[in-house]
C-alpha cells in the first residue's frame, strides 16, 4: 500500500514571533524549524500502516523553500522511503487552496491509496488544507482522527474522529485523505541510524510546471499581520470592602461593560 | 524557565553538517522528554533509571561511531553532540553511555577477538545488556599501572583475584572488561560474566556526586574464567589507556554539556528574579559572571570541535584530549558554580538543575584522569620531561 503524507515546516514551538519590515510576513531570522507536530503524528501512522502490513511505501511531501528540505529529511529519517520537494518561488505565499491543487498536483502522479496530514500547521493554524486536498481530488475526508483500521484488502478505512465528549466513527472508502489528531499515536524519534541512513534516500525536487500548475491564483491573500495588543496591567481597587465592592461592580459595568 | 534553546555565541552551529545538527537535535529532543522529567527523582533516591538502557539504543548511542554490529557508523564530532546533550541531561546518563560504548564496545570491537565482538557487540548497542570497564583499585587509582589484580592460568582458564573500585553501572553489568595481570607483569583485558563463580559486586552508597549513576565495586576471589574470555589483540598499559582516551574525548564534550545547562538556566534566572526593583541580571557583577561563562563555554565549544575534526582526521594526539578533557571540565565546573551563586538560595534545591550539575562535575573534574594529571600529561608532552616521577 502506497501512502502519501503532506508535512509542513513551522516555526519551533519555542519561538517569540515578530512581524517582519514587510507586514505581511513574519521576521524569520533565528527561527529554529521544525516538523508541524501534528504532522509527525500523521508520519508515524503511515509507519505504522506500512509495519503492520509488512509491506508498501511511505512518500513525504512538502511545499516549502529549500529549508523546508531539513523537514523531508526528518520524516525519512523516521523511515519514511523516500520524499518530493515542491519549491518554486512561484507557490512562496500560497494559501491553502494552492497548496492543496500543488499536493492533488503531486497526488495524481504518484496514486497513493491514502493522503495522511496533521489537522492543522501550527504556524497559520488554518486546518484547511487536508479538507481542500480532498475536495480537489473528489476523495473523502476524515479529519481529526483518532485511530484508523484499514481492511485487509485495502479497500476502506474505519476511522474514529474526536468530537465533543467521544468518537464518531465512519467507515470510508480508499483512497482517502485522513488528518491527524493528537493521541493518534504517539511518533518515534528519528534514531540515529536513520538519520545516517536518510542521506542515502531520494528527495525530488519539483516546480510547478513539473506539476502541470500554469497559472497560480490564490483565492486568500495576506493583507497585513499584527500582533496582539499587549494585556492592559491589571487594577487593585483600595479601600474598605464595602467601597471598593462598589466601585468594583461600577467598573465592571461601565469601565469594562461586563455585566 | 523556558524551553533549551541551545547555547551558541559564535555561530558555532554553522559549522555543523546537517547530520551532525540532526543528530544532536535528535538526542537534545530524546533527553528533553524522556529523561529530564525524571532526573531529579532518581537523583534524590540515588538511582539510575536502568529502564532508559533499551531505549538509548533504540535511539543509537551506543557505540555510535562503530561501524556494523548494528551500530550507527557516525563520525567523532556527531558522537560528541551526543555526549554533549546527554550530561546536558545528567553526568550520570552521560557516563553510562560513554562507559558502554568508550569502555566497554570500544575495547571488544578495538581488541576483541570476532567470537567476542559477534556476541556482544550487537546486544551491547540495543542496550540490551548492559556493560562496565574496571581499572581503578582502591589503592591504584592515578597509577593503574601498579594494579595488583592478578590474572593466572590455570588449566584451560584464568583465575582473577583482586578489587576494583569505583565502577560505573558494575552491579548491574551483564560483562565486565577487567584489566589485570599475568605472570609476566603484563596488563591484559579480560570479559568477566556477570554470575560467574568468585565475582561479587557491592555499590557505593553515601555520594554527593553523581547520585542518578550506580557505582560499585567488583570483587574477583577465585573467579575462573575460560580461556576465550581474554581479549586477544593487547597487551599492556596502552590497552586501558586507549579506552580512556575514548572515554575523555566524550567527557570533554559531555562537560560543555553540563556547563551549557548551567549557564542557560542561570540566565533565564537572572532575567526573572527582581531585586531593588529590576531583574538581577541589570547588576553588573552578575552580568560579569554571565559573561564570563559564556566566553569560556564559547571556546570550550570550539577546543571540542577542533578535537572532533582531528580524530576524524585520524591525527588526533592524546595530549590533546588531555587539553580538552582539563579545560572542559574545569570551566564547567566553574560555570555551574557561578550558576549556583547567582540562583541565591533557589541554587541549593533540586527544583532547579544546577546543584546536581556541579555536583556531578566534582566527580568529573576527578574521573578518567584528574585534572591535575592532564596537566602533568600536557606538561610532559611541551617540556619533554615527566613530572610523574617515572623512570627518575
Amino acid at each position: 500500500m502506497k501512502i502519501l503524507v503532506a508535512v509542513k515546516q513551522v516555526p519551533d514551538t519555542a519561538t517569540q514571533v515578530k512581524i517582519s519590515s514587510d507586514p505581511k510576513a513574519i521576521d524569520t531570522a533565528g527561527i529554529t524549524w521544525i516538523v508541524s507536530p501534528y504532522d509527525e503524528f500523521a508520519i508515524e501512522e503511515a509507519l505504522r500502516i506500512k509495519e503492520k502490513r509488512g509491506q508498501g511505501e511511505v512518500v513525504a511531501v512538502t511545499l516549502g523553500p529549500d529549508r523546508a528540505k531539513e523537514t523531508l529529511r526528518s520524516a525519512l529519517a523516521m523511515g519514511c522511503d523516500r520524499a518530493i520537494h515542491v519549491n518554486d518561488p512561484a507557490l512562496a505565499n500560497a494559501d491553502t487552496m494552492t497548496t492543496a491543487r500543488a499536493l492533488a498536483a503531486v497526488v495524481k502522479q504518484e496514486a497513493p491509496q491514502l493522503v495522511l496530514c496533521g489537522r492543522q500547521a501550527i504556524d497559520d493554524d488554518a486546518g484547511a488544507v487536508g479538507a481542500q486536498l480532498a475536495e480537489v481530488l473528489g476523495w473523502p475526508c476524515a479529519s481529526w482522527i483518532m485511530e484508523e483500521t484499514i481492511d485487509a484488502d485495502a479497500k476502506t478505512v474505519r476511522v474514529g474522529r474526536q468530537v465533543e465528549g467521544g468518537l464518531e466513527v465512519f467507515d470510508i472508502p480508499l483512497p482517502a485523505v485522513l488528518s491527524a489528531q493528537k493521541g493518534l499515536n504517539e511518533p518515534r524519534y528519528p534514531t540515529l541510524k536513520g538519520i545516517m541512513g536518510a542521506k542515502k534516500k531520494e528527495i525530488k525536487d519539483v516546480k510547478a510546471s513539473d506539476l502541470g500548475l500554469s497559472s497560480i491564483t490564490p483565492e486568500l491573500s495576506i493583507t497585513a499581520l499584527e500582533a496582539l495588543p499587549a494585556r492592559p496591567p491589571g487594577r487593585i481597587i483600595p479601600g474598605d470592602v464595602k467601597d471598593a465592592v462598589k466601585e468594583l461592580v461600577r467598573s465592571l459595568r461601565e469601565d469594562a461593560k461586563a455585566i | 524557565m523556558e524551553k533549551f534553546r541551545g547555547v551558541d555565541y559564535y555561530g558555532i552551529e554553522g559549522l555543523l553538517s546537517d547530520d551532525e545538527r540532526m543528530i544532536r537535535d535528535a538526542v537534545r529532543d530524546w533527553v528533553e522528554a524522556e529523561f529530564l522529567p525524571i532526573v531529579a527523582e532518581h537523583h534524590r533516591a540515588g538511582t539510575f533509571p536502568v529502564q532508559l538502557f533499551p531505549k538509548l539504543g533504540e535511539l543509537g548511542v551506543f557505540g555510535a561511531t562503530l561501524k556494523g554490529y548494528g551500530c550507527a557508523g557516525l563520525n567523532n564530532v556527531a558522537y560528541g553532540l551526543i555526549m554533549q546533550e546527554l550530561e546536558r541531561g545528567d553526568s550520570g546518563l552521560r557516563s553510562a553511555a560513554s562507559v558502554q560504548s568508550g569502555l566497554v564496545m570500544h575495547p571488544i570491537y578495538a581488541y576483541g577477538s570476532e567470537e567476542q565482538k559477534d556476541r556482544w557487540l550487537p546486544v551491547l548497542a540495543t542496550g540490551e545488556k548492559i556493560g562496565c570497564f574496571g581499572l581503578t583499585e582502591p589503592d591504584h587509582g592515578s597509577d593503574p599501572g601498579s594494579m595488583k589484580t592478578r590474572a593466572r592460568r590455570s588449566g584451560d582458564g584464568y583465575v582473577l583475584n583482586g578489587t576494583k573500585l569505583w565502577i560505573t553501572n558494575g552491579s548491574v553489568a551483564d560483562v565486565a572488561v577487567v584489566w589485570a595481570k599475568e605472570d609476566d607483569g603484563e596488563i591484559y583485558g579480560f570479559l568477566v560474566e556477570r554470575g560467574t563463580p568468585g565475582f561479587s559486586t557491592l555499590d557505593i552508597h553515601g555520594k554527593f556526586s553523581m547520585r542518578a549513576s550506580i557505582t560499585s565495586e567488583l570483587a574477583f576471589q577465585d573467579c575462573r574464567i575460560p580461556l576465550a574470555n581474554k581479549l586477544p589483540n593487547v597487551k599492556g598499559l596502552r590497552g586501558p589507556l586507549g579506552c580512556l582516551n575514548q572515554a575523555r574525548y566524550g567527557i570533554a564534550w559531555g562537560a560543555v554539556g553540563g556547563a551549557m545547562a548551567c549557564y542557560d538556566w542561570a540566565l533565564q534566572y537572572a532575567q526573572q528574579r527582581i531585586q531593588f526593583g529590576k531583574p538581577i541580571a541589570a547588576f553588573q557583577l552578575v552580568q560579569q559572571k554571565l559573561v564570563w561563562m559564556i566566553t569560556e563555554i564559547t571556546k570550550a565549544q570550539l577546543l571540542v570541535l577542533q578535537l572532533g575534526r582531528l580524530k576524524d582526521a585520524g591525527s588526533l594526539r592524546p595530549q590533546q584530549v588531555s587539553m580538552a578533557k582539563m579545560n572542559n571540565v574545569q570551566i564547567a565546573l566553574d560555570t555551574a558554580r557561578l550558576a549556583r551563586d547567582i540562583l541565591g538560595a533557589a541554587g541549593i534545591v533540586d527544583e532547579h538543575p544546577i546543584i546536581r550539575h556541579m555536583l556531578n562535575l566534582e566527580t568529573v573534574n576527578t574521573y578518567e584522569g584528574t585534572h591535575d594529571i592532564h596537566a602533568l600529561i600536557i606538561g610532559r608532552d611541551i617540556t619533554g620531561v615527566d613530572a610523574f616521577g617515572i623512570g627518575s
